[in-house]
């Protein structure tokens, strides 16, 4: 589904992603952790599009085709989706204005019908039990005055209408309390399926008892500093990060690429 | 260009003398001499220049030239409108309780008021000036809170003045149905000019909605020269909308001017759209302890539009609350001017003020100058104000266009988003989907939902 090959990026000239690789297949979930900046979100930025992040080398094959040439908002109908670490506010428009109007843009782009206001709601009430979000956050404002944990719930509940064929969750789990973090999990647990893929970012391994990924990759200096399976997260927890990040100084090409 | 300016002064004196001859009203001895002393301030001031520091940004040179027909908004010539026609300006909600003007005059023919209840007068001013019941008390009200000394378009209105609205709701009174006051330019003369004129007067804890707006049947040049006085008494509540969607064509000036009574609530919200150049000078003295308003305002323009606005509030007597947001779209090569002064008087404790101006610029080309300013004279105060300008966040359109939201509409979903703040407050359903719908169309965005 997506192949990243030494992928570098920078941002107003400085260098933050500098060579990685990574192979993402149908069915798979993967967990990608490491310490403060080392380049997780911009990883997942790049991969959304933004426009801030230029590539400077490397390739990225989302479906046999140049991800990279894809504007954002084209990825996002192509099924490419990100769940934001920090998701933005969007004053004046209303949760279920903008999940229709997203929703619509998608069928539109398969060549479906619209869904007009009234289908859209049922629709919605359905997949806001996935997240067991409260009828009330869909007349509200996008995202505005909603707490730091309602936000990351909002991002799920996007994630399920939009049904995603490689969704990105950039540390959907900070900010969520236990019984929050249970449900999140669950509604993800739930949308995942043998079709689709999810790239967790996460710095917990909390997060991946509830989500258990096929592969964790830990990346530390812009580079996959090391990858194993769900073993490699618990082992991360008891030793933390430095026994990796010292063990990469210095070596050259350090990234190995998944199967 | 001096010479011009006086040329064109003098047309409005022909005009002037034209009216002073056929008016009825001009019988009532002080309308007339009040009328006469306006337009010898109006030709003492003349028409404002650049260099006054209130007119610094807004040139009023086009208005001057404009060689309109002195025949001013004539009683008893009737326009080719047809109701069906007006019918587009109107709202539902005040389908029985509204009064069309076409060209500044009052048309009693396409008026409706069977849905105003006793306790509300809504007739033409000119005809209360020469009716025994209402004449004094007009005469106590009228130009007393605008004061045509300091304005000159306010001194070119008072003394033109041949129709016009006066809304009396008397103790108690409380109107279910807002009251729509429908100006309607139709220019079929090319260049014409129109005077509206309102005086309200809100007795003792009345309580109504007044709905202020203006348009044109077509796209020509003309002028509409508009004042509004409000006076509240104790414990009245009035919501006042005024929506200025002018031909682009047009050139809108208007003064508003509110005069706050004890503990009574002023809240007003203007919308302007429309007009090639337009004004709005908004006056709210709070001369009574207790009074709050909202004084707020939402202006989208584009192309060269230009659209000013210098708003007052002036708090004078301790315990008053006042709120101020106005929000500006601009495209194009627009320009806007917010001017927003509050002044807080000596012993005016516990005074409560909120001021706020955002604006949004859809373009490079386009300008904003806004002035909030604060004069505290009082201690022990609440105040604050600010005002920002900037374009739509790039974080803001990444988040929506990684949403599949293209980039066109997510920037039109951000502009509406902007535009929100002031029309989701709006609490005539009507007025709010008309201007929901007018700013998508501006944006070319359709949402439901
Ligand atoms: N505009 C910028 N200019 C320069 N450096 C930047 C800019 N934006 C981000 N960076 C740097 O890029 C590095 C990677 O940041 P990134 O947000 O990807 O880290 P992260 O791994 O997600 O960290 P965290 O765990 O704290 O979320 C950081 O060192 C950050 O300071
Ligand atoms: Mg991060």
């Amino acid at each position: 589904m997506l192949e990243v090959r030494d992928l570098h990026a920078s941002i107003n000239g400085s260098p933050i992603l500098k060579g990685i690789d990574l192979t993402i297949k149908k069915g798979e979930i993967h967990a990608i952790m490491g310490p403060n900046g080392s380049g997780k979100s911009t990883l997942a930025k790049v991969l959304a599009g933004h426009p801030a992040y230029e590539v400077t080398k490397g390739q990225v094959l989302y479906e046999g085709k140049n991800l990279l040439e894809m504007a954002p908002d084209e990825r996002a109908r192509e099924g490419v989706f990100m769940a934001f670490q920090y998701p933005i506010e969007v004053p004046g428009v209303s949760n279920a204005q903008f999940l229709r109007l997203a929703y619509n843009e998608k069928r539109k782009h398969l060549g479906e019908e619209e869904l007009d206001p009234l289908e859209f709601k049922d629709l919605l009430k359905e997949r806001a039990k996935i997240v067991e979000m409260d009828a009330s956050f869909m007349t509200r404002s996008v995202n505005e005055g909603f707490s730091g944990g309602e936000k990351k719930r909002n991002e799920i509940l996007q994630m399920a209408v939009l049904e995603p064929k490689l969704a990105i969750l950039d540390e959907t789990d900070s900010g969520l309390d236990i019984d929050a973090l249970r449900i999140v999990a669950g509604g993800v647990n739930h949308l995942h399926n043998s079709e689709n893929a999810v790239v967790l970012v996460t710095h917990y391994q909390r997060l991946l008892n509830y989500i258990v990924p096929h592969y964790v990759h830990v990346l530390a200096g812009g580079r996959i500093a090391r990858e194993g399976g769900k073993e490699l997260a618990l082992e991360l927890e008891e030793k933390g990060y430095d026994w990796i990040t010292s063990s990469v100084t210095g070596s050259g090409s350090s990234a190995v690429s998944v199967i | 260009m001096v010479s011009q300016i006086v040329k064109e002064e003098n047309q409005y004196q022909a005009a002037f003398r034209q009216l002073q001859q056929r008016t009825t009203a001009s019988d009532v001895a002080w309308f007339g001499r009040l009328r006469e002393s306006a337009m010898d301030r109006f030709e003492q001031l003349g028409f404002p220049s650049v260099k006054e520091e209130e007119w610094k940004y807004t040139n009023v040179a086009p208005i001057t030239k404009l060689t309109f027909d002195p025949a001013l908004p004539a009683i008893d010539v009737d326009s080719l409108a047809t109701s069906t026609e007006l019918a587009r300006f109107g709202y539902p909600e005040a389908q029985t309780s509204q009064l069309v003007f076409v060209n500044g005059a009052l048309r009693s023919n396409l008026s409706s008021l069977a849905g105003v209840p006793a306790g509300v007068v809504a007739i033409d001013l000119v005809e209360a000036i020469a009716d025994a019941k209402y004449g004094e008390l007009i005469r106590e009200q009228l130009a007393r809170s605008a004061d045509y000394n300091a304005n000159a378009f306010t001194a070119l209105n008072t003394a033109c003045v041949s129709s016009g609205a006066f809304i009396l709701i008397r103790k108690g009174t409380e109107l279910e149905s807002p009251l729509h006051l429908n100006f309607v330019s139709d220019p079929s003369a090319p260049n014409s000019v129109s005077f509206p004129r309102v005086l309200i007067i809100s007795e003792e804890n009345s309580r109504a909605t007044v709905i202020e707006s203006y348009a044109g049947t077509n796209d020509a040049a003309y002028f509409t020269n508009a004042v509004v006085e409000i006076v509240l008494k104790d414990g009245a509540r009035l919501e006042h909308y005024k929506v200025q969607r002018e031909s682009v064509e047009a050139y809108h000036v208007a003064t508003t001017s509110a005069d706050l009574g004890p503990n009574s609530s002023y809240d007003s919200t203007t919308i302007n759209f429309g007009a090639r150049l337009s004004r709005h000078d908004i006056h709210v003295k709070m001369a009574h302890e207790g009074a709050e308003c909202w004084v707020d305002g939402l202006y989208v323009v584009s192309s060269d539009q230009h659209t000013d606005t210098h708003s007052v509030i002036d708090h004078q007597q301790p315990h008053c609350t006042s709120h101020q947001l106005y929000k500006g779209i601009l495209d194009g090569k627009s320009r806007a001017v917010f001017n927003g002064k509050i002044f807080v008087r000596h012993g005016a404790q516990k005074t409560d003020a909120m001021q706020t101006n955002k604006n949004l610029l859809l373009s490079d080309e386009a300008r904003v100058d806004t002035k909030p300013q604060l004069e505290i004279l009082a201690d022990d105060v609440k105040c604050a104000h600010g005002a920002a300008v900037g374009q739509l966040e790039e974080d803001e359109l990444f988040y929506l266009e990684t949403r599949g939201i293209h980039p066109e509409l997510a920037k039109n979903l951000l502009t509406y988003g902007f535009a929100e703040e002031v029309i989701g407050k709006i609490k005539v359903d009507s007025i709010r989907e008309q201007l929901d719908e007018a700013v998508l169309n501006r944006i070319n965005a359709r949402l439901e939902a």
